[in-house]
């Protein structure tokens, strides 16, 4: 990866809560188009990685870049930063007091001060991407798992953003509902999206990722691309780690 | 006859009445206002702010409302800042019932949860913006029934402004009693006109809980 034309470049970041040593020494490079799948145990420091890299958590050393910009000292302009990184997590985090169509809409009408017809008409296209344009006037709380999920990354499509960030965006959802959200990350990557994938489903990893890295313990153990990751993975902790998720 | 001495004087009754009325609205606006205003600054991300509100909020609530009206109104006073009864009043009976508010939408706040928070910041919103967007129009929904109660002892509280001469409805009625000695009759009269406005009240509260509750 030269770092030229990284968009997300992260150099020796250390991040603790308390005594717990959550990152340890984390480099990471993210081009731009390219889609990057983090996997590894829970409590490895992925989903922090994630949060370091929008500036909801701040790290304790070590440098965070996204777009040429350092996230740690973006001051005022960090609302700017995060508005152009979609953030979808684990349990969808809809506003539940927003229609659908509204969750969509906010982020362009509030933020970036998109007239409202304008946004409504981005948000409908963006629900039909998502496949669900007849959801658009419900409530979150009338939605399944899987259709709440493809909303979430509706919204964060919204904002126009230069890269999108999953927090094991499947964990949470009924094994049936899984490949409608894993079918539209598909095609994001199949358009040229910036992604960053947290998550445990090896099929999206194997199909989307440009890349995989895995983490362990707070650090970066391995990265590859995903035929050499899987078929012939160098250190042990990725074997192992491997042989219990692909072993049955 | 009964009844003869609050028909007779109805309209010195009904100054009171109307006067307990202003009091209330202001203190009910006021005090939701700035209650709210308040517990958002118990948690904005500003040095220092937070622990202001905190101190403003333990002031108000550990301190007894009569005490705060004469102090207001006479202590005050003593020193040349000379306040209308009703100023005096609707002040002190909006920040003691705005701290008990803060109170309420803290919890409230908290009910919501970090993870409303965080999807807000992710799409880039300020801290004001994801308060007045996201996290207020929910937690206020669900501190709906305590907000009621707390605005219902405020009415109730509003009485106390007779003990500062300001000519709400019990100050009226005790003056008539003095003057007619149909005390019975004349308190009588004073609890219905509370009752008044406290049973539509608590009846709008359940009818705008039920309104504007929101599925999960």
């Amino acid at each position: 990866m030269s770092s030229g034309s990284a968009l997300v470049e992260l150099s020796k970041v250390n991040k603790s809560f308390g005594r717990l040593h959550v990152l340890k020494d984390v480099d990471l490079s993210v081009g731009m188009g390219e889609v990057v799948v983090v996997l590894g145990p829970s409590g490895s420091g992925k989903s922090t990685l994630l949060r370091c890299v929008n500036g909801l958590e701040p790290v304790d050393s070590g440098e965070v870049h996204f777009d040429g910009k350092d996230v740690s000292r973006a001051g005022r302009s960090i609302h700017k930063l995060r508005s152009e990184i979609g953030m979808v997590f684990q349990q969808f985090d809809l506003f539940p007091h927003l229609s659908v169509i509204n969750n969509v809409m906010l982020g362009p009408v509030e933020v970036k001060r998109v007239p409202k017809a304008e946004a409504r008409n981005m948000a409908e296209q963006l629900l039909e991407k998502v496949g669900i344009p007849e959801k658009a006037d419900s409530y979150p709380a009338e939605l399944s798992g899987g259709q709440q999920q493809r909303v979430a990354i509706a919204r964060g499509l919204a904002m126009n953003p230069k890269l999108m960030m999953f927090d094991e965006p499947t964990s949470a959802l009924d094994p049936e509902m899984i490949k409608e959200v894993l079918d539209v990350m598909l095609d994001l990557a199949k358009e040229g999206m910036t992604m960053i994938v947290v998550t445990h489903e090896m099929g999206f990893a194997r199909h989307a990722a440009k890349r995989v890295v895995f983490m362990d313990e707070g650090r970066v153990v391995e990265e590859a691309a995903p035929e050499a990751f899987f078929s012939t993975p160098k250190q042990d902790r990725t074997k192992a780690f491997l042989s219990k998720i692909l072993g049955h | 006859m009964i009844g003869e001495v609050l028909t007779e004087n109805l309209p010195f009754l009904l100054e009171g009445y109307r006067n307990t009325l202003y009091l209330v609205a202001v203190a009910f606006g006021g005090s939701l206002v700035l209650g709210t205003f308040v517990a958002v600054l118990r948690i904005a991300p500003v040095p220092m702010l937070p622990r202001l509100a905190r101190v403003e909020v333990e002031v108000f609530r550990n301190t007894p409302l009569l005490l705060q009206m004469s102090f207001a109104y006479l202590g005050l006073g003593s020193l040349g800042i000379r306040l209308r009864p009703f100023t005096a009043a609707a002040i002190v009976l909006t920040l003691y019932t705005g701290a008990y508010v803060t109170e309420t939408v803290r919890s409230g706040i908290a009910s919501i949860g970090p993870r409303q928070i965080e999807a807000a910041r992710s799409i880039g919103m300020t801290f004001p913006k994801t308060m007045r967007l996201v996290v207020l129009p929910q937690a206020l929904r669900t501190v709906i029934p305590p907000l009621g109660n707390l605005m219902i002892a405020m009415v109730k509280n509003s009485a106390i402004a007779a003990s500062i001469a300001f000519p709400e409805l019990l100050y009226q009625t005790q003056i008539l009693d003095s003057r007619t000695f149909a005390t019975f009759e004349v308190y009588n009269g004073a609890i219905f006109a509370f009752l008044t406005i406290t049973l539509p009240l608590s009846f709008a509260v359940s009818r705008l809980e039920k309104k504007l509750r929101i599925a999960r």
